[in-house]
């Protein structure tokens, strides 16, 4: 079961919705428990009903990720009533921490790969909903594995391709403005080869007017 | 040193005055209550020129000091209704002008922020405001409140009130249509299925209203079920959203402001949140939840020690007017 055993599994991060634990054994593999937590402030019969939709719904978007050529965890385990799915641990680098140390090439040829998988992601009409670089793995082998689809969702939307590529220029430049131009326009290089020209070209018409939206007026203008 | 305050943003017209060491002297409020029906801006807009005297005068009274000892007029120069802030600016203005003080035109939502703080002692809350008009999780961060999360569409006080006037719920010896609802709440016992809409850190209210209204005109369920339903799923949705920002930005202090907040299971559940993240959970008292002229006379003296002072020739009401826009210079160094 998804409680595996009575040892202590270490707590990697505490979300607001969910607890991500490590389990260095889980059935000979290291495994990432991710278990949305009850919520006490909720009436226990909606709490319920969050929780296990949004579970099942994670699970659905893991799994059409893959269909579409994106790599995604291998998932081990679905516990329903726990409300926890127990997922390969992903041996890598964060691309937040990654970046840093690459060489100017290598750093652009990573970027535009992620945009080819993000433009796959899009052209399924999956939207990740939380692109930021921490959500990124790049793997020992270099692979590119995406996770957290906590917040995604299927949608054929402009808007939420655009969100969705807003927070990704977001995210670079909040952790790595030094290479925001480069990182960013590399994505949408391989983006573009994805889902055509005419496509990212209405995409990227749209992040800018996301970005124009008053909510980041401000801190456009205190650049 | 005395600072008096204009609020007009919808229905509520008030009138406070504030010392510069925080105290409240004054704080009057009159309503334009409708006939039936939401708030017409116009309407409303006249009710507020017709009490301005009145209120003003009553509010001097109150306080038990002289117009000529304001040092600065403060007033709700946005977000709201355009009719009812023209008033509202227009007696500031006039006031100011006459009697040589400066103006000082406040933002009605960080108002908000700024006078709960103040009663409740709360230093850097992760705040929720909550009213007819807006809904905002917002902190404090980098110079100005940035909104971390905010309603898509409708407010949720707007959403409670719009179901209630659907519902043919009327006001009740000076009860606002959402204290009503949360009294039918109260008497709930089954909790129905309605949309709950969470985007990430944003919630939107509209989807739940229509289904609400609906499930209401089938006449298959009791109206005390559907509040009651209505409420935990609309007040689930805010907690949420604030326990997102508060886990983010790791705050010790979560603050629960606007006409909204009166209301207790809401209260109860936010202080889920707080106490779950090691959190002080803080609520503003009832007289400074609604919209109130005390809060912006505060603000203003805030602003006026910052020297944000208004030329009246730019002194435009601005109904859109969003709370990260406004640099909070009194919370100082960056």
């Amino acid at each position: 079961m998804a409680r595996s055993s009575l040892k202590a599994l270490s707590l990697i991060k505490k979300g607001a919705e969910a607890d991500l634990l490590l389990d260095d054994d889980w059935h000979g593999r290291k495994a990432v428990l991710k278990k949305r937590v009850p919520k006490g402030y909720r009436a226990p019969q909606l709490d319920e009903k969050i929780r296990a939709h949004r579970t099942a719904h994670e699970l659905k978007l893991l799994h059409r990720a893959k269909e579409l050529g994106v790599p995604t965890p291998a998932i081990f385990l679905i516990d329903v009533g726990e409300t926890t799915i127990v997922m390969e641990f992903v041996e890598g680098k964060p691309v937040k921490q990654a970046l840093e140390g690459l060489s100017q090439e290598e750093r652009v040829r990573l970027c535009r790969r992620i945009g080819e998988l993000i433009g796959r992601l899009h052209e399924g009409d999956l939207i990740h909903g939380d692109l930021t670089t921490s959500n990124i793995i790049l793997t020992s082998n270099g692979g590119i594995v995406f996770v957290d689809f906590g917040l995604g969702e299927f949608s054929k939307e402009l808007e939420a391709r655009g969100v969705d590529l807003h927070l990704m220029k977001r995210a670079l430049q909040s952790t790595h403005y030094q290479f925001v131009e480069e990182c960013f326009n590399a994505i949408i290089d391989g983006y573009k080869e994805v889902v055509g020209d005419d496509v990212a070209k209405e995409v990227l018409k749209k992040v800018n007017e996301i970005e124009r939206r008053g909510r980041y007026v401000s801190e456009r203008v205190r650049k | 040193m005395y600072c008096l305050g204009i609020e007009s943003t919808a229905d509520g017209f008030g009138i406070g005055i504030a010392t510069f060491e925080g105290e409240i002297l004054a704080n009057v409020v009159s309503e334009y209550v409708p006939e039936r029906g939401g708030i017409h801006p116009r309407e409303a807009a006249q009710h507020h020129s017709k009490v301005v005297g009145s209120v003003l005068k009553e509010a001097f009274e109150r306080a038990r000091i002289r117009p000529k000892d304001l040092k600065a007029v403060a007033f709700s120069q946005g977000p709201g209704l355009g009719p009812c802030l023209r008033t509202g600016a227009t007696a500031a203005r006039a006031l100011a002008v006459y009697l040589g003080v400066p103006l000082i035109g406040v933002n009605h939502c960080v108002a908000h922020i700024e006078i709960a703080k103040l009663v409740t002692k709360s230093q850097d809350p992760v705040t929720l405001y909550v009213s007819g008009g807006n809904t905002i999780v917002a902190a404090y961060e980098a110079g100005r409140y940035r909104a971390f999360g905010e309603t898509l569409d409708i407010a949720v006080g707007n959403c409670l009130d719009s179901f209630a006037i659907e519902a043919g719920l009327r006001r009740q010896g000076g009860l606002p249509l959402g204290a009503i609802v949360e009294r039918l709440a109260e008497k709930g016992e089954t909790l129905i299925e309605l949309p709950y809409s969470v985007k990430g850190m944003d919630v939107s209210f509209s989807g739940l209203l229509t289904a609400v209204v609906q499930l209401l005109r089938s006449s298959h369920y009791r109206l005390e079920d559907l509040c009651y339903s209505l409420q935990e799923t609309a007040f689930s949705m805010l907690a949420e959203v604030t326990e997102r920002a508060l886990a983010h930005t790791e705050k010790p202090e979560v603050l629960l402001t606007g006409g909204v907040a009166a209301n207790k299971r809401l209260q109860s559940m936010l202080k889920a949140v707080a106490d779950e993240h090691g959190a002080k959970f803080c609520v503003v008292p009832k007289q400074y939840a609604m919209d109130n002229g005390a809060m912006i006379a505060w603000t203003g003296v805030l602003a006026y020690e910052c020297g944000m002072i208004t030329p009246v020739e730019k002194s435009f009401v601005k109904p859109k007017w969003r709370l990260d826009e406004v640099d909070v210079r009194w919370l100082g160094v960056r």
